[in-house]
């Protein structure tokens, strides 16, 4: 048995599916944005799979770029969260509900 | 078959940070876990021939990316573990049925297109540096210029940030 | 050179009117009036001239083209000027321009005087397009434009309520008449797809059914009993009163209410193909002559009794055209123009000379007082009363010679027409012994005179017509018939009978009307008897019709107009649009919980789009 793109595929999308839920259930900013990095993982892990599959080089091309803009914006998401935190004293997305109807 | 260990082994590890990193009450914890999900996608890189990309993986996101989310967490003072009841009572159950749906719906997704592989005989895509940079600097070198300047645009929005406070900016 | 003319016919007063509409404030007081009676006299000197070939026996009928108006319809603006539509030009010109002379003197010191005459300008100029019409869209702009000014002149003086509200009721059930005439045209639009006269009523007999016709000719009478004030729409003319007298004179004796008489005669083609239509317009005619002779019997004010008066003429003339007798019709619309304005302005003389008063029992004995009045008046009312040799006598002869010469049924429509010979002779005799003989009854501190001379003389002109006016169409010589054959080639006409028929007949009606003299002065002689008991209240009050008509119609237009106002529309209407806002509000507060401002909340709305969309994409089949 082979172990053929559409395995890790299958694998990435678990990890997506198990990123989703830890924006959904978890009220820790810092988890949930660990939690974007999880799921943008797994969106590499299958643009990888894909530039395997299909021959060409572009996967690998678009996982370089993701991985940029993920550390990028990595970066401003955390000043955000030290900003916020130094405000309101509190990492609890819960509190910042100010927007409300 | 090299393959296949190595993807049943790192496959069952990245799950176990994936959940790890959910799960785990401590913030330090989920950190951890997320590390060794990104190191375990790191092998499945190298695994599909993504060489180059595999290593900036482990350079950038495991090395540069975890560890400020780490330095953060530590600066922030929130690796107390947290309160787990959950002030939405419709929340969880909602967001776990919603969850299955969309895992279900991926999977089967996924189960009609199944792809099996690139054809025998043809030379596997090769995930060198010199490869991936040829290809970088020739068709793609407008947008790797543009990310640049992105990431320029992204340290002066930190700095900012940073020097924002409650009485005003630059103090 | 004829076209010519007889758009000067038409532009000239129609010039006038529009200047003085703009500069008749400003005009020193009777130059206004001046410009008004040149412009129509000068109308009837161009109609005149352009006539001049009928007479002589040897003109064509002209067509003058204007310009094209409604291409879609295949209607142009354009006139016919024809030997019926020549003899309606003289008249309303020529009645027009002695009563525009007369109000000269009568409007004197009125503080809208340049204003009344550029309103008497335009309604000239209206009824000319009514009666120059060369088809039934021109000739229904004239006959909206003539029921508009018979607003604005009844309602000249509209400070005084009573005036306002007459003016309102005319136009109003005048409309009624209208919608008759509108659904008319609309027939005969759909069966000819033509509103032109010519060839409207010369393929008249291979396009309608007999049917359709009938229909045409009752739809048209609706209309013509509105504005010519018949059975049932005839209860905006006494009201009518309300307006200055001349305009009493010119539009509600002379010429507006004659429209309608003018209209059938018109459309003779289409009545004689519907004998169903033609004989209901006659008895519709004779019902009115009738009912409005009793009624005028008890009125106490001079000038109604002259409205009911033209009331019933108008009903012998529709007898005549109803009985296919279109020029005993047209003849007798001609001189009841003479006589009838002669009455009015003679009226308006009196009211004149007593600073105002209408009622005939404050009057009495002006004879002496009014000599010049007194006198063509009395012309006037022999006229009417059928005495010969004046005019009334054969055109009324004519009619009534012609119905009897139908015979059958008709024969009662004769009967009826004698009847109220009789009666006319009977209230005309009353109105002028009460005005002018016997003792003076009038108030203190009035000082009758006679008119001045600007009055006077228009009413000796008239007097001179309505003696010889008459002869233009006896047994002896029928002019008047020659002169109008061409006009109804192709239509049957019924004809007076000749002979000694026609002299019993004649001799029939001079004894119903000294009858009808003898017995009013033998009864209003030396006294004023009390009228006051019950028949004469029921007929001095009309018979009630106008009260049942409010009762019926004002009533219940004003409750539905109430129940719209009020109950549809502040609360249907206006609940709709305010219910709108309301529920918009309803729903956006409804809406709003969904904004937690959890951002988990969010979230979890971007999965479930997620999860929807990528349900979607799967169940058609792959993305």
């Amino acid at each position: 048995m082979t172990v053929t793109p559409g395995w890790y595929m299958a694998l990435a999308a678990i990890l997506f599916v198990i990123g989703l839920g830890g924006i959904l259930l978890r009220r820790n900013a810092l988890v949930m944005f660990m939690s974007v990095e999880l799921m943008l993982n797994a969106v590499n892990l299958t643009f990888v799979a894909a530039g395997r599959e299909l021959l060409t080089i572009d996967g690998q091309v678009s996982v370089f770029f993701v991985m940029v803009v993920a550390a990028t914006e990595v970066v401003v998401g955390l000043a955000i969260i030290v900003a916020v935190f130094r405000r309101r004293k509190t990492a609890s997305v819960d509190e910042l509900a100010e927007l409300r109807g | 078959m090299i393959e296949l260990a190595l993807f049943v082994v790192f496959g069952l590890a990245a799950l176990f940070g994936a959940v790890t990193m959910v799960w785990a009450r401590n913030p330090v914890y989920s950190a951890l876990g997320l590390m060794l999900t990104m190191f375990s996608v790191a092998v499945f890189y190298v695994s599909n021939s993504a060489h180059f990309v595999g290593v900036v993986q482990v350079i950038i996101y495991a090395g540069a990316v975890m560890t400020l989310f780490l330095f953060v967490i530590m600066l922030i003072g929130v690796d107390k573990a947290e309160d787990r009841s959950e002030n939405l009572p419709v929340q969880r159950p909602l967001a776990l049925g919603f969850l299955v749906l969309f895992g279900a719906g991926v999977l089967w997704a996924g189960h009609q297109a199944w792809v099996s592989g690139p054809p025998q005989g043809v030379d596997p895509v090769n995930g060198t540096i010199e490869a991936v940079g040829s290809e970088l600097f020739r068709r793609w070198v407008l947008p790797f210029e543009i990310t640049a300047l992105l990431m320029i645009i992204a340290a002066v929005g930190a700095i900012a940030l940073a020097f924002f406070k409650d009485e005003g900016a630059g103090e | 050179m004829t076209e010519l003319l007889v758009s000067a016919a038409i532009l000239l007063p129609l010039g006038g009117s529009v200047i003085l509409l703009f500069v008749g404030k400003r005009l020193p007081e009777p130059l206004a009036g001046v410009v008004a009676t040149l412009t129509v006299g000068a109308a009837f000197v161009c109609a005149a001239i352009a006539g001049l070939d009928f007479f002589t026996g040897t003109g064509e009928a002209v067509r003058v083209d204007w310009f094209s108006w409604m291409p879609a319809f295949g209607v142009d603006a354009s006139l016919g000027w024809d030997r019926l539509s020549a003899l309606m030009t003289l008249v309303v010109t020529g009645v027009g321009a002695l009563i525009h002379l007369y109000s000269i003197g009568y409007m004197k010191g009125d503080a809208r005087y340049g204003l009344f005459f550029a309103y008497l300008n335009l309604f000239i100029t209206s009824m000319l397009i009514l009666v120059l019409a060369d088809n039934f869209a021109v000739m229904f702009v004239g006959w909206e434009l003539v029921g508009l000014c018979s607003y604005l002149l009844i309602s000249f003086w509209f400070e005084k309520e009573t005036a306002a509200a007459a003016g309102k009721k005319a136009f109003v059930v005048n409309r009624v008449g209208d919608v008759g005439f509108i659904v008319a045209l609309m027939l005969v639009f759909s069966h000819f797809g033509t509103f032109d006269f010519a060839t409207v009523f010369e393929s008249a007999p291979d396009v309608l059914t007999t049917g359709v016709a009938t229909a045409i000719g009752l739809l048209l009478l609706v209309g013509a009993a509105g504005k010519s004030a018949q059975l049932p729409l005839y209860v905006w003319l006494p009201d009518a009163m309300e307006g200055p007298t001349p305009v009493s004179a010119l539009i509600h004796a002379a010429t507006m209410v004659t429209a309608g008489v003018y209209m059938v005669a018109r459309t003779a083609a289409i009545f004689g193909m519907a004998p169903i239509a033609a004989g209901t317009v006659a008895v519709v005619g004779a019902a009115t002559a009738l009912f409005a002779a009793t009624v005028a019997m008890a009125q106490s004010d001079i000038k109604r009794v002259l409205a009911y008066s033209t009331i019933s003429q108008l009903g012998y003339m529709f007898i005549g055209v109803g009985a296919a007798g279109y020029v005993a019709g047209v003849f007798h619309l001609m001189t009841h123009s003479f006589f009838k304005a002669l009455l009015f302005l003679g009226a308006g003389s009196v009211i004149h000379g007593m600073h105002g008063e209408q009622d005939l029992s404050k009057m009495g004995g002006l004879r002496s007082r009014m000599p010049v009045t007194f006198a063509t008046m009395a012309i006037a009312w022999l006229a009417i009363s059928g005495i010969p040799p004046l005019a009334g006598f054969w055109s009324k002869d004519e009619i009534l010679g012609t119905v009897f010469e139908r015979g059958g049924l008709w024969t009662v429509l004769w009967g009826v027409g004698l009847v109220t010979a009789l009666l006319t002779a009977f209230y005309m005799t009353r109105m002028m012994w009460l005005t002018f003989f016997g003792e003076p009854r009038w108030d203190e501190g009035v000082h009758p005179h006679e008119s001045p001379a600007v009055m006077t003389v228009p009413l000796l002109a008239l007097a001179g017509l309505s003696v010889v006016g008459g002869l233009v169409n006896t047994p002896f010589r029928t002019a008047l018939e020659h002169f109008l054959d061409p006009v109804f080639e192709g239509v049957q006409l019924a004809h007076a009978p000749a002979g000694s028929v026609a002299l019993t007949l004649a001799a029939a009606s001079v004894v119903a009307a000294l009858i009808g003299i003898g017995l009013s002065a033998l009864r209003y002689r030396g006294r004023v008897p009390n009228e006051t008991g019950f028949p004469w209240r029921v007929m001095g009050r009309g018979y009630y019709v106008d009260d049942v008509y409010g009762q019926v119609f004002s009533r219940t237009g004003k409750l539905a107009a109430a129940w719209l106002a009020f109950r549809f529309d502040a609360r249907g209407i206006d609940g709709a649009v305010e219910g709108i806002g309301a529920l918009t509000r309803r729903t956006g507060s409804w809406l709003r919980p969904i904004q937690t401002g959890f951002v988990r909340s969010s979230a979890a709305a971007v999965v479930v789009g997620a999860v929807a969309l990528l349900a979607w994409f799967l169940s058609r089949g792959g993305l």
